[in-house]
């Protein structure tokens, strides 16, 4: 059997000692887990190495860490891919994740973080008067939208490695908002506008993401965190319109606009569009207040002086084909995890892992609901 | 120091239930758990759970399923109360917010499942325990109030007054290492199976039988300990499950020679037999040399459309690719019987009381007896929501009138000596994770589907070999924050206790029945054994034995065939 090498971060809060980084040698097959190699290193060589698990089949959430620089389930890991993925090709690297306090070696604090912002959304079904005598009567689909969400076990992947919240730790963050959905997109919770205008006006809520997509890649279920958020503000600003004071919604129509126009983004404008426009009353006082951003974002190269001179997509025929399909459509096409397009593109993809923890191609509409075989009905 | 009407040890759908009940029968209720309660075994129920809500069904067929399932060893009083309360409970967890799947009208739809005669099991595609864990957990957020939580606790021992009353119990706060004393009116054990006796194991790596060791240890019988459920479906090296949702939807077993064996064993119910049934006959396939070289038979879910499978089994598509490197809805995938679940447990009433007063136990580390020999898939998440809930409502009840006890201080100081005499253990001795390994790979050899008096007896000289060794078993860790190590020791313990009911029931059942199968003595006998074995703690002693009767209301016991 192959021989591991894990070099895992310690740190125990009682020695006064500052973290330090251990090696261990396992021996496991290449299918075994980084977790099992961690517990192979703990059974066999050091009973210390703290790391929160149990399910070892990644549905119980605990094992949350970061390997190779990478946030994700120990569980869920092979030592093989850890390996090839690892910087020098031979050590797997394993370290507690980010974003929350350390308590020991592997073991962050989620309570101190993570909970208490699932606890901010107001985490529980809230309906209008009392239950029906039987189920509530909702459709199909509604209930295989949310159980994307359901899916989350809360192991605190995507909330390691959310940049918003790294540089904003009020953040509600997208395991809080994706719980939010959960409710939102609930036909029996009776609060839908009154969760989407709290988490819209919260200047740390809805339009605090910027679309990195990391968590997208951190959660091991699938679940897509920014999807979801994505879809609260959908519901937010086209169903409800609510018009937060963050200028959140201005802001994301102002940058569907300046796309329309350009094709690609105009840096100068956007900010005064956001605004209301260059002339409204508002956009100067916030371009002042926006100058040190702007200049900081210059000296890091983030925006070139080029970009803030008018410029625009050579091809504006493609950007108004896209507009113009989105625009004729009746509804909003939803991505979702448990509807996943029809059998007969079997042949079609090839590659099955397409329909698997990739969100952004397990691609379906409401629509085009799956066949029922309960033999009940 | 914290003292409630009610303490709950254990956050599982069991323990989280009888928490909402007891609070809402007024009582002021503390749960605590070794883990977050997200984080419990309850999660790894994907299938379902079963209710007779259909107007077509009845919970009389629910019931008779479950008598016939547990091949009639379970009491019929309380699987009527638990098939009859069924519905309602499944409609509370659908108001309480479960996303239950619907049918194109809108209403609660259902699947199919082993042992069942109609379709009866409501479901949230193959994370059905693990939704209903979260929805609960929502519910404890709520009434966070009336509810204290507990989270990262882990029970070292109950509480027990001079009268024999169970007083509540002393934890160790596994964040910083202190232990503290928990004054209880009522405690309920709701803190799950046993399965890491056995390696491998589908059980969780928390499945270490601490409630189930805790009771016996405190003078309450254990019963039907023997009754290990074997589930048909689980990965050859790890042990991980495939639900019976899989066969549920249409999945054929097949074996090496391609023969769909179960037409030999089952051939009405075929794949969706009760689980015992279908563990025995591809174990016997896998013994008489039909099995894949890997010990193995092959479980085809291609026969289910692509598009079912992806809505409705997700959770083992993934399971296939990340830890068999198969795509099941492209190939079969190679499974085994496995260490799923025990039937037996703490001896309990239908309100989830033991024997000894203030202590209820309810869910896997019950024994109530509603699975008998052999549980109903979709038939636990049942069990720990109904029993869970009576209990919690029963606890609350009788806490109403009584005066909340004071237990005696120095406990805390003789349990820390203990503890710290653990940590300080010079390495003489074997190390913990070793004899655990030792006690689950002999469990799995020789207490697994087919047992026989030999084999019996050589597990219980083992299990009392590894007994002495575990009492001077070392550890590495001497820290006090997040000491898993010393845990572990205390695990080991419990482990062992269980274990040995586990033997020691095995043997003394000269008969097969449910999980039961003895090669020595391969038929059922009513005549002397439709009775359940009691097992009693006696001193550091083998544990003492004795017989109470089987409960029927309506059934007589027939044979029993799919």
């Amino acid at each position: 059997m192959p021989d591991y090498t894990l070099k895992i971060r310690r740190y125990s809060p009682e020695t006064g000692e500052s973290a330090y980084w251990e090696e261990f040698q396992v021996e496991l097959d290449e299918h075994r887990s980084v977790l099992d190699g961690i517990l192979q290193a703990k059974d066999r060589t050091d009973g210390s190495i703290g790391i929160r698990c149990s399910c070892r089949a990644a549905i119980c959430g605990s094992c949350g860490v970061r390997i190779n620089g990478r946030p994700g389930l120990a569980c869920h890991m092979h030592l093989g891919v850890a390996q090839k993925s690892s910087k020098d090709g031979q050590t797997i690297v394993v370290e507690p994740m980010g974003n929350m306090p350390v308590l020991k070696d592997l073991i962050v604090d989620m309570d101190a973080v993570h909970w208490k912002k699932i606890r901010r959304v107001t985490p529980w079904l809230l309906p209008d008067g009392p239950p029906p005598e039987r189920e509530y009567v909702v459709p199909m689909e509604s209930m295989v939208d949310v159980t994307q969400t359901m899916a989350c076990i809360q192991c605190g992947a995507c909330v390691s490695d959310c940049l918003s919240m790294e540089v904003d730790p009020l953040f509600i963050g997208p395991a809080a908002l994706a719980k939010a959905y959960r409710f939102v997109g609930d036909p029996r919770d009776g609060q839908q506008f009154e969760r989407l205008k709290d988490l819209a006006e919260d200047p740390h809520g809805i339009y605090d993401c910027t679309h990195c997509f990391n968590c997208i890649e951190a959660c091991p279920k699938g679940v897509a965190p920014m999807n979801q958020i994505m879809r609260l503000r959908r519901i937010a600003g086209s169903d409800h319109k609510i018009e937060d004071r963050n200028n959140g919604l201005r802001h994301e129509k102002a940058f569907v606009k300046n796309i329309e126009k350009n094709g690609v983004l105009a840096e100068a404008d956007l900010l005064p569009d956001s605004y209301g426009g260059k002339f409204h009353p508002r956009a100067v006082p916030e371009l002042i207040d926006s100058l040190p951003v702007i200049l900081r974002a210059l000296m890091r190269g983030k925006v070139t002086p080029k970009a803030l001179l008018p410029h625009k997509f050579p091809d504006q025929k493609q950007i108004r084909r896209i507009y113009d399909t989105v625009h004729d459509r009746d509804e909003r096409f939803e991505l979702n995890l448990y509807i996943v397009g029809k059998d007969e593109d079997e042949d079609g993809d090839g590659d099955s892992r397409s329909s698997g923890n990739d969100p952004g191609t397990a691609q379906g509409s409401p629509g085009s609901s799956p066949p029922e075989r309960s033999p009940n009905t | 120091m914290p003292a409630h009407d009610v303490l709950i040890i254990g956050a599982g759908l069991a323990g989280q239930r009888a928490a909402l009940a007891a609070a809402e029968a007024g009582a002021t209720v503390a749960i605590l758990s070794k883990v977050h309660p997200v984080r419990s075994h309850s999660n790894a129920a994907a299938g379902g759970i079963n209710a007779a809500l259909n107007p077509d069904d009845s919970w009389e067929s629910h019931a008779f399923d479950t008598v016939k399932g547990s091949d009639y060893l379970g009491d019929q009083d309380a699987i009527e109360i638990m098939c009859r309360e069924a519905p309602d409970e499944v409609l509370q967890l659908e108001h309480w917010g479960v996303t239950f799947h619907r049918n194109p009208a809108g209403l609660l739809g259902t699947r199919a499942f082993g042992g069942a005669s109609a379709a009866r099991t409501y479901y949230v595609a193959d994370i059905t325990g693990q939704a209903l864990l979260h929805v609960l957990y929502e519910q404890l957020m709520r009434f966070h109030e009336k509810i204290d939580r507990y989270e990262e606790w882990f029970v070292t021992s109950l509480l027990q007054d001079d009268e024999g009353n169970c007083t509540g119990a002393i934890a160790r706060n596994i964040r910083d290492g202190s232990l503290q004393t928990f004054d209880a009116k009522a405690t309920i054990l709701a803190s799950g199976g046993a399965g890491q006796c056995f390696k491998p194991t589908t059980n969780a790596l928390i499945c270490t039988g601490d409630g189930i060791a805790q009771a016996y240890r405190m003078g309450a019988p254990l019963m039907d300990m023997e009754m290990i459920q074997y589930h048909p479906t689980t990965l050859a090296g790890n042990g991980i499950l495939i639900t019976e949702g899989a066969r549920g939807e249409g999945a054929h077993l097949y074996n090496a020679q391609g023969e769909r064996f179960m037409e030999k064993y089952a051939p009405n119910k075929m794949e969706l037999a009760s689980r015992d049934v279908v563990s025995r006959s591809e174990q016997t396939e896998i013994n008489e040399g039909r099995g894949f070289p890997d010990g193995t038979v092959a479980l085809d879910i291609t026969k289910v459309p692509r598009k079912r499978t992806l809505e409705a089994l997700r959770e083992i598509v993934n399971i296939g690719r990340d830890f068999a490197g198969v795509d099941i809805t492209r190939e079969p995938i190679h499974i085994k019987p496995g260490c799923h679940y025990i039937m037996g447990g703490v001896k309990t009433d239908v309100h989830g009381a033991t024997s000894i007063p203030g202590l209820y136990a309810a869910g896997e580390v019950a024994c109530v007896s509603v699975h008998g020999g052999n549980r109903l898939g979709a038939n636990s998440l049942l069990d720990t929501l109904i029993f869970g809930r009576r209990a919690g409502e029963h606890a609350a009840q009788i806490a109403r009138s009584m005066a909340m006890p004071a237990a005696d201080r120095s406990r805390v100081e003789d349990e820390q000596r203990s503890m710290d005499a653990i940590i300080a253990r010079d390495k003489s001795g074997r190390r913990v994770s070793e004899i655990k390994d030792e006690l689950g790979e002999m469990m799995n050899d020789k207490v697994a589907v087919f047992r026989d008096e030999a084999g019996l007896q050589e597990a219980h000289e083992m299990i009392k070999r590894l007994k002495e060794e575990a009492q001077v078993a070392y550890i590495d860790d001497h820290g006090t924050v997040f000491n898993q190590d010393v845990l572990g020791a205390i695990e080991l313990g419990y482990m062992l206790d269980c274990a040995e009911c586990i033997v020691m029931g095995a043997i003394e059942r000269k008969e097969s029945r449910g999980a039961q199968f003895r090669t020595d003595f391969p038929e059922r006998n009513d005549d002397e054994w439709l009775k359940h074995i009691d097992l009693t703690a006696n001193g550091g002693d083998t544990p003492k034995v004795s017989y109470s009767p089987v409960t029927i209301t309506k059934w007589q016991p027939m044979e029993r065939t799919y």
